[in-house]
């Protein structure tokens, strides 16, 4: 191993580690600086979110939508694209999904809905991915700030929609209608009756997203097309040189995304809810960036990041519970800090780790 | 027909001025070299601090002080991200964001336990209107008199401070050494390094001036505008203020025209809820809320006149390469 280099787990394993520690350390000062005890408070959060069936129904339930976000703007991240919109894309993946819910639940059972209402919330999620990403190949606009006035937009568009379109008559609430039984998801709890998961709606939506981290896994590292992704992430210039049109990868790639990012969806919309809502993203979009920072952009990486955010939003609302001067906010923070450590300080441990690498492998080199 | 004009231009004012200041802000920011992502947040943390310090202290002057340090305090771990760790600007702004929006709500609960709010301003505790001279004597004149006393006069201080920061930030950046060096490093930083000037110094102050103009604008959102701090009551002015600084081409006068649009896009869409408009009907609210992203988004593909970035923002500076 040459100086300066670390092996693979130090890279992917003890630095993520280190920026992660680095999160929680600060996180439990701010739980100090309010005046309560940090170890109470993580007590309280890990039973919260594992402690009993509702809770790892509930922890699995929010796991599922960080695993298609973080996914989302993992494989932009791989094209070196970053997709702030997934948010947006999100949003408007919902609609695709409440569209085929409501023109088929009432004829079919579910699961003819849910090869449609897939196909619907990607297509959608795609679309809203598709104008950002068009507009930075071919007008080199910058794609983070469109995507960003993109979930802005998205959001105008969809309280119209909601408050104006979708609402039945007669209602007030800006909301879609309930969806009849074929169009929802069966639960977990419904399914698999032997596990207690009390009244947390973790449902099959589940196993599709373990199912789409496969098919991401697949097209990013054993395809032609991943291939094209990740040299063209890497070095655009040469990707470009040797043929990878970088008009034809941007778009393509952030038509994966988004589409990834608007099958989460299915989780909220067609799972748990059975309605379309106001908001029903609720910052999963974001925490997308989290947690592909956090996963390396691999997907097992991004299963792990997205369970330990289920278990902060999940043990956060236990800990809100519990500890009434600690809000849920708490996941927040803890979000943010973890987004600047693994993100924008990754390089932060970097040089200390490699300077202990560098004696150790000196030392036994020279021995 | 007067009246109605001069109620809507005032309210312009009002709504354009915490978008101003964060735009100016920006401004430096990118001028520099160093994207903003983070100016919600830390327009977001400086309200709630200022509203928080001016009810503790009972003073509005102490509220604005709170407001540009913990402003301040976020844009320096935003500097130290991305200027002495080289990481990504972007990254750094998002969690910036995120962490004023958590931390905001949070110790609000903790300290006032009123839902993350807190505690009501009084009157006094606020920056009040000012009621320049002659403004009663004069609003009898017709047209000009209105005009003076209800557009003009009756603001408060930070109104007429975040007009008075334009001409100042176009002296500063364009007509002082400083400003000539901001836009060295913003431009060509590489450069500016071999005429032996500190890209890191140069983009730190930068970003100083960043967070007090973004503590101004979220002082002026909790203890001028409103009466103390609401959750979430920067609601995207922040990403407003960044829209209108590629509006604006990163430019301080273009800055206060673009940031006057928005805030008249804003007022009206107050104005004209639910009422119809002749000939085309009633208006969605939601249409002039989307209307400054969607021009952006326009702007930025080209088709109104091209919105070039300072060259180098957005790119962490590496003084040697090895």
């Amino acid at each position: 191993m040459s100086k300066g280099q670390l092996p693979r787990w130090v890279d992917y394993g003890l630095l993520p580690a280190l920026n992660l520690i680095a999160a929680f350390i600060v996180s439990g000062l701010v739980v100090v600086v309010i005046g309560e005890d940090p170890f109470e408070a993580v007590k309280w959060l890990v039973y919260g979110a594992l402690g009993y069936g509702e809770g790892i129904g509930y922890t699995l339930y929010y796991a599922t939508n960080f695993i298609f976000t973080g996914l989302a703007v993992a494989v932009a991240f791989h094209a070196g694209l970053f997709n702030i919109g997934g948010e947006g894309q999100a949003y408007v993946g919902g609609l695709g999904i409440a569209l085929v819910c409501l023109a088929m639940d009432r004829f079919v059972p579910w699961w003819i809905t849910f090869p449609f209402a897939i196909a619907g919330g990607a297509l959608f999620g795609a679309a809203w991915a598709f104008i950002p990403a068009y507009l930075q190949a071919k007008r080199g606009s910058h794609i983070v700030i469109t995507t960003i006035m993109f979930n802005f937009i998205a959001s105008a568009l969809m309280v119209y929609l909601l408050s104006n379109v979708l609402i039945p008559q007669g209602t007030m609430s800006p909301s879609s209608r309930n969806f009849e039984a074929g169009g929802q998801l069966p639960l977990l709890r419904n399914v698999f009756t032997s596990f207690d998961f009390g009244q947390s709606p973790v449902n099959l939506a589940f196993f599709l997203a373990l199912a789409v981290c496969v098919v991401v896994w697949l097209l990013i590292w054993h395809t032609k097309l991943g291939y094209e992704i990740r040299s063209f992430g890497k070095n655009p210039d040469a990707a470009s040189y040797a043929g990878i049109s970088p008009v034809r990868i941007t778009v393509v790639t952030m038509l994966i995304s988004g589409a990834l990012a608007g099958l989460m969806g299915i989780n909220v919309v067609m799972g748990e809810q059975t309605r379309l809502l106001l908001d029903f993203a609720g910052g999963a979009g974001f925490v997308g960036i989290a947690v592909a920072l956090m996963g390396r952009g691999h997907p097992i990486g991004i299963i792990l990041a997205s369970m330990l955010f289920g278990l902060l939003y999940q043990g956060g609302a236990e800990l809100a519970f519990e500890i009434p001067t600690i809000s849920r906010d708490m996941i927040v923070v803890i979000q943010a800090l973890v987004i600047l450590f693994a993100g924008a300080l990754e390089h932060m441990f970097r040089p200390a780790v490699v300077a202990f690498f560098d004696r150790f492998s000196s030392n036994t080199a020279e021995a | 027909m007067l009246d109605t004009i001069i109620l809507v231009l005032d309210s312009t004012f009002r709504l354009s001025t915490p978008l101003l200041f964060a735009c100016l802000a920006g401004l430096f920011s990118e001028r520099s070299g160093i994207v903003d992502i983070g100016l919600e947040g830390k327009i977001l943390g400086a309200a709630f601090a200022a509203a928080a310090a001016a009810y503790v202290f009972q003073s509005p002057w102490i509220g604005l002080l709170a407001g540009i340090i913990v402003s301040v305090l976020l844009a320096l771990v935003h500097g130290y991200a991305s200027i002495t760790q080289r990481g990504n600007q972007v990254v750094s702004g998002v969690a910036i964001n995120f962490l004023a929006a958590g931390l905001t709500v949070l110790l609000g609960q903790a300290w006032f336990s009123q839902g993350g709010r807190t505690p009501a301003l009084s009157p006094a505790t606020r920056f009040e209107s000012i009621t320049l001279p002659f403004a009663d004597t004069l609003a009898n004149v017709p047209v000009l008199g209105p005009i003076y006393a209800d557009l003009i006069s009756g603001h408060n201080i930070l109104v007429y401070a975040s007009f008075a920061a334009v001409p100042l930030t176009w002296w500063i950046v364009f007509r002082t050494r400083f400003g000539l060096r901001l836009r060295a490093v913003g431009e060509n930083p590489s450069a500016a390094d071999t005429a032996g000037l500190s890209v890191t110094l140069l983009r730190y102050r930068a970003t100083i001036i960043c967070g007090i103009l973004c503590g101004f604008s979220g002082a002026y959102l909790s203890v001028a505008q409103g009466a103390g701090f609401i959750k979430d009551m920067s609601a995207g002015k922040g990403f407003i203020a960044l829209a209108a600084l590629i509006f604006a081409k990163w430019k301080p006068v273009n800055a206060m025209f673009t940031c006057l649009l928005f805030g008249f896009l804003d007022a009206l869409a107050i104005r004209l809820q639910g009422q119809e408009i002749p000939g085309i009907g009633e208006v969605p609210v939601q249409v002039f809320q989307a209307l400054p992203y969607v021009l952006t988004v326009v702007l930025l593909a080209g088709f109104i006149g091209r919105a070039i970035p300072p060259k180098a923002s957005g790119i962490p500076y590496v003084k040697e390469r090895t």
